[in-house]
């Protein structure tokens, strides 16, 4: 069923009664050509592009538990362009521009809204390290603005520029970021995919991947063992227990990461912002609660449930830079595991294992990198070659210590990012 | 989450900075780059239930201890002094 302001038209006029299903509900089949290990964000994102632009459509995304419950549907929504390093740099952009038509695309309303992102800084050398950065982007074809004090003050006057600690100094400005609505974004993918023929199969928890001769021959499950000629893992905080399945041990630690929302409140926060000297960040949904998270916990966590130091400074941040936010009555908190790899960006690459490819290490930036994620991951289960905008994205880096993308020049170790 | 410090009794972790699985107390011999620094430095079990890793008491006692907590609960079981030698 295609949707569109006419169907909506009529469907109200006929009591809304002609809705069906956005995707069937299958029994796995003995076979496919590809099976997708995780129906997430990513995972269902790669199943869309595979069917949408390489026309392969004998595959499964295999889910454990319900699509998109995972941390597709429990991140702070936020999308964005604004990386500094090649490789990083050129993926993201890919990204962004698969974002700005992904409505179309998918026919779908992912409530994409550009609404702007705001970083702060509060120093000279923040701001001198904002402006290469700014720099970067424009060379990247994406678009940086640098505020001055009084141009981030015309846009978000109700912050505390002149805090004695962390005075603000400006704004690097990216207009073209944002966010999105999360859930429908996993849901558009997956609606896509299915009207594609892909089979969504939820509740079918993978077991065992088969290899026999170093080639991967398929997947045992829940529901059966599923043969495949090519695996594709996405399952981000869980990467490490599949990869085991395969005898892999990946680089990647899973840390936990916290998010908070507060009650609805009548429109505020126009932009998304972030603090440059406490790990802090902002934003308002739609349905007026303001949506707000900051740094991992920092330490190895499958809880999806954080400890209160880390809430009591994320807290703390945001009346610092926004005393006003204290007068909202804080909702919900809650915590998604994060795929953290050490040098804190991604891995999109074959495994040592004919078939068997890996998907992993998003960290805590996983959301915004959907679309380019799944349509990259595509390219590379359907072509054995790694697309062009992710082929950076390299198992191997770490061994070699070559191409290592270290964003944030803390270095490539656990725990530093 | 408290961590039973040998030395100071049971402490908030505020007062701890982590460092990462206790696989770090295994470094290779060798100091030439070999498969086993890889290993060390990057690859990971990556544990979701059990595991043993290492947290530095700095604001405390100032000790480096081995915690054996589980991932999932984030129930701390025991911790023991990095510089004791194994039992």
């Amino acid at each position: 069923m295609r949707y569109s302001g006419l169907r909506v038209l009529t469907e109200g006029l006929r009591g809304n009664t002609g809705w069906k299903p956005a995707w069937r509900d299958p029994d796995p089949r003995p076979e496919y050509d590809i099976v997708i290990i995780g129906g997430g964000g990513h995972g269902l994102a790669t199943a869309f592009y595979l069917a949408q632009e390489h026309k392969l459509r004998n595959v499964a995304v295999l889910e454990k538990g319900y699509l998109g419950g995972g941390n597709i549907g429990r991140n702070t929504t936020i999308v964005r362009a604004n990386y500094l390093l090649d490789g990083n740099s050129q993926f993201y952009s890919h990204s962004l521009k698969l974002w700005e038509k992904l409505e179309t695309t998918l026919n779908y309303n992912v409530m994409h809204s550009q609404r702007g992102i705001i970083n702060l800084f509060h120093s000279d050398g923040q701001r001198d390290a904002y402006a290469r950065r700014g720099n970067a982007m424009i060379n990247q074809g994406d678009d940086a603005i640098l505020l001055d004090r009084d141009g981030v003050r015309r846009m978000i006057p109700y912050l505390d520029f002149d805090q004695t600690r962390f005075p603000i100094y400006g704004g690097l400005y990216h207009p073209r970021g944002g966010t999105a609505r999360h859930d429908a974004v996993a849901w558009g993918y997956a609606r896509g995919a299915d009207r594609r023929g892909v089979d969504l199969i939820q509740n079918c928890e993978v077991t065992g991947i088969d290899i026999e001769g170093g080639r991967v021959t398929g997947v045992q499950t829940s529901r059966g063992a599923i043969r495949a000629k090519k695996v594709g893992i996405v399952v981000a905080g869980r990467s490490s227990q599949v990869a085991a399945m395969a005898g892999m041990r990946l680089p990647i630690e899973s840390h936990i990461l916290q998010a908070f929302v507060t009650e609805g409140l009548k429109p505020v926060i126009d932009n998304v912002i972030t603090y440059g000297m406490g790990h802090f960040y902002i934003s308002q949904s739609d349905k007026g609660g303001l949506v707000f998270g900051g740094d991992l916990d920092f330490y190895a966590s499958y809880a999806a449930r954080g400890n209160l130091p880390m809430a009591e400074h994320v807290v703390e941040a945001g009346m610092t830079l926004m005393p006003m936010i204290g007068k909202a009555r804080m909702l919900r908190s809650w915590g998604g595991i994060m795929d953290m790899s050490p040098d804190g960006s991604p891995i999109i690459d074959r495994t040592h294992i004919d078939g068997l490819y890996v998907n992993c290490g998003w960290c805590y930036g996983g959301f915004k990198a959907v679309p380019g994620s799944g349509h990259c991951f595509a390219h590379l289960l359907a072509t054995d070659k790694p697309h062009p905008a992710a082929e950076r994205y390299r198992l191997d880096r770490f061994t070699t210590g070559r191409g290592l993308m270290d964003e944030e020049s803390t270095g490539s170790q656990h725990n530093l990012h | 989450m408290l961590i039973p410090c040998p030395l100071c009794g049971p402490r908030d972790i505020r007062e701890f900075t982590y460092r990462g699985h206790a696989a770090y107390l295994d470094r290779p011999a060798t100091e030439d780059w070999s498969e086993a620094w890889n290993d060390y430095l990057h690859l990971r079990e990556n544990p979701a239930g059990p595991t043993r890793d290492l947290w530095f008491h700095g604001q405390g006692c100032g000790a480096w201890l081995e915690v054996a907590r589980d991932t999932v609960t984030h129930k701390v079981t025991s911790a023991r002094l990095v510089a004791e030698e194994e039992a």
